[in-house]
């Protein structure tokens, strides 16, 4: 089944490919796949011949292929034997030099990850979240106004980044007027120079901007640190228990964890609930008709979208995994894009349907201990997001084919041409 | 079937008549209990149906595994009686059981 993916022209011909080759030659992680979105042949591929499948790849060197959901699930919540920790190796399928690392809590073993991550958690709560909701409306509101209209304009730049961007400013209590510079930092701190020198071209240039974005948040910490206790993220590290004598690799790390985790990721399913709902005019006129399925559509889209396509882990002892020996040291890949896909977990998981029952059992969030602290906050910024457009426009046309970040860890768009008619 | 009660957060009563060997979370989700999200689909994996239980029910249910500690760890409104409800199996002993949930699920 893929009805959604076969529409697009060259496909046909990818999906002969992926499913002619050797085992042998399919490396899922070749950023090629995911720039032309024709990487999910070939995990229907693995998922049907090969589910845990072992890769040497020329730029990220050997590592196992999780496919399939259940086994995903697995190695998610065995945080015993598949380790997370920046100093196994982290959370990504690159291999940095170990003064590279960005030591953040999601790239932490339990205790220090627990600790530190309940430093922050409390601003995502329940009940924060119901404090915020006001604000990220008005600001929802306002940015939709903004819209350029009857002219073709980017919604990538006019409203994912930009809603999100200002999210992320107010969890910060960033200076709104330089919000542009946490997208910046967060599409530095994601970039892989080896396969994308559209951000920066080395290794050596990424960290130069990176130790900028810590002079600048170091301001704002000292400027909290000796002040009352504020709500922000950046007071509840500067005051938290487990957080306050963090050294500067840890702050580091620990900030571009939360920037990147409340900008990248939301921006990239806001474009993509756009492109979903133009590809599938039959769900968007259902949401139409009944807004009520809003609540199920959000988290239907965060699947399809599935914005992180990995998660990377190391085993620390060996293991048996979907039938194959993982030995002590591998470097186990769960491609998330590919269990949000599996017809043994999903039913009919190629398809975009806003009311399929069961819509929050999917892998984007990833489960156990380190599952999406942010999670709620995302979807109710999604929900916003698209009770204010059916309010205001009741046509946004997609004037033509998104571009797409090149990479195999953000699963997400540069741009996306819409238009408004007046 | 036992009779089970989930009081929402704003204290609105939802009664259910329950299966023997589903569990508590699948009483909620199969009855339409709203509150419950239960997005692992019953893993343990995502502490997405915390409910509160009175002391007096804990020793007619399965003590909290080191699992559901480490995920409980991490919810929002961590407290006494605290529990996944994907990790409570519904038996006869639990007819009459009455659980209250948190003000959100994430």
């Amino acid at each position: 089944m893929t009805t959604a993916i076969a529409a697009h022209p060259a496909d046909a011909a990818a999906r002969e490919r992926a499913f002619s080759l050797p085992l042998e030659a399919i490396d899922p992680s070749d950023p090629n796949l995911f720039e032309h979105d024709t990487v999910g042949h070939y995990f229907e591929r693995l998922r049907r011949d090969d589910p845990v499948h072992r890769t040497h790849s020329p730029l990220f060197g050997d590592f196992w292929s999780v496919t399939r959901y259940q086994d995903i699930m697995a190695v998610d919540t065995n945080h015993a034997v598949y380790s997370s920790d920046w100093s196994q190796g982290g959370i990504t399928i690159f291999d940095r030099p170990i003064d590279e690392r960005l030591q953040m809590f999601i790239a932490m073993d339990p205790p220090r990850h627990d600790e530190q991550r309940k430093a922050v958690s409390p601003i995502v709560a329940p009940g924060n979240l119901a404090n915020m909701e006001k604000l990220i409306r008005e600001r929802t509101c306002m940015v939709l106004e903004g819209l350029p209209r009857n002219q073709t304009f980017d919604w990538v730049e006019h409203v994912s980044i930009e809603l999100t961007t200002l999210m992320l400013a107010t969890l910060f209590d960033f200076p709104i007027e330089d919000r542009r510079l946490l997208t910046w930092w967060s599409d530095v701190a994601t970039a892989a120079p080896e396969i994308d020198k559209s951000k920066v071209a080395t290794q050596e240039e990424r960290g130069v901007e990176l130790l900028k974005m810590r002079d600048y948040f170091t301001r704002l910490w000292n400027e909290r640190v000796n002040a009352p206790p504020k709500t922000d993220l950046i007071s509840m590290l500067a005051h938290g228990p487990s957080t306050r004598n963090m050294g500067p690799i840890e702050f580091m790390g620990n900030l571009v964890l939360l920037i990147v985790g409340g900008n990248d990721t939301t921006r990239n399913s806001m474009t993509g609930s756009m492109l979903a709902m133009h590809r599938h005019p039959e769900e968007l006129a259902k949401l139409r008709a009944n807004p009520a399925l809003l609540d199920s559509m959000v988290p239907e889209i965060i699947r399809w979208q599935t914005p992180l396509a990995h998660m990377r882990r190391t085993a620390l002892a060996d293991a048996e995994l979907g039938g194959k020996q993982i030995r002590k040291g591998d470097k186990v890949i769960m491609w998330y894009a590919s269990g949000n896909r599996d017809d043994g977990a999903i039913d009919q998981p190629d398809r975009f349907i806003i009311d399929r029952a069961r819509p929050r059992q999917h892998l984007s969030f990833g489960f156990g201990i380190h599952r999406c602290v942010g999670n709620r906050l995302a979807e109710m910024q999604l929900k916003i997001l698209w009770q204010e457009i059916l309010k205001r426009f009741p046509v946004i046309e997609v004037m033509g084919e998104p571009t797409r970040v090149r990479s195999n860890f953000v699963r997400g768009y540069t741009s996306l041409p819409v238009r408004i008619p007046a | 079937m036992p009779k089970i009660t989930f009081i929402a957060f704003d204290g609105t009563r939802h009664e259910v008549q329950a299966t023997t060997g589903l569990s508590l979370m699948r009483a909620a989700v199969d009855n339409n209990v709203p509150g419950i999200d239960a997005d692992c689909g019953g893993a343990c994996a995502c502490a997405t149906c915390h409910v509160f239980v009175e002391a007096r029910w804990a020793d007619r249910m399965p003590a909290v595994s080191a699992t559901e500690e480490e995920m409980l760890n991490f919810t929002a409104e961590r407290r006494e009686g605290s529990r996944l409800s994907c990790q409570i199996p519904i038996t006869d002993a639990l007819d009459g059981l009455t659980v209250s949930m948190p003000e959100g699920q994430h």
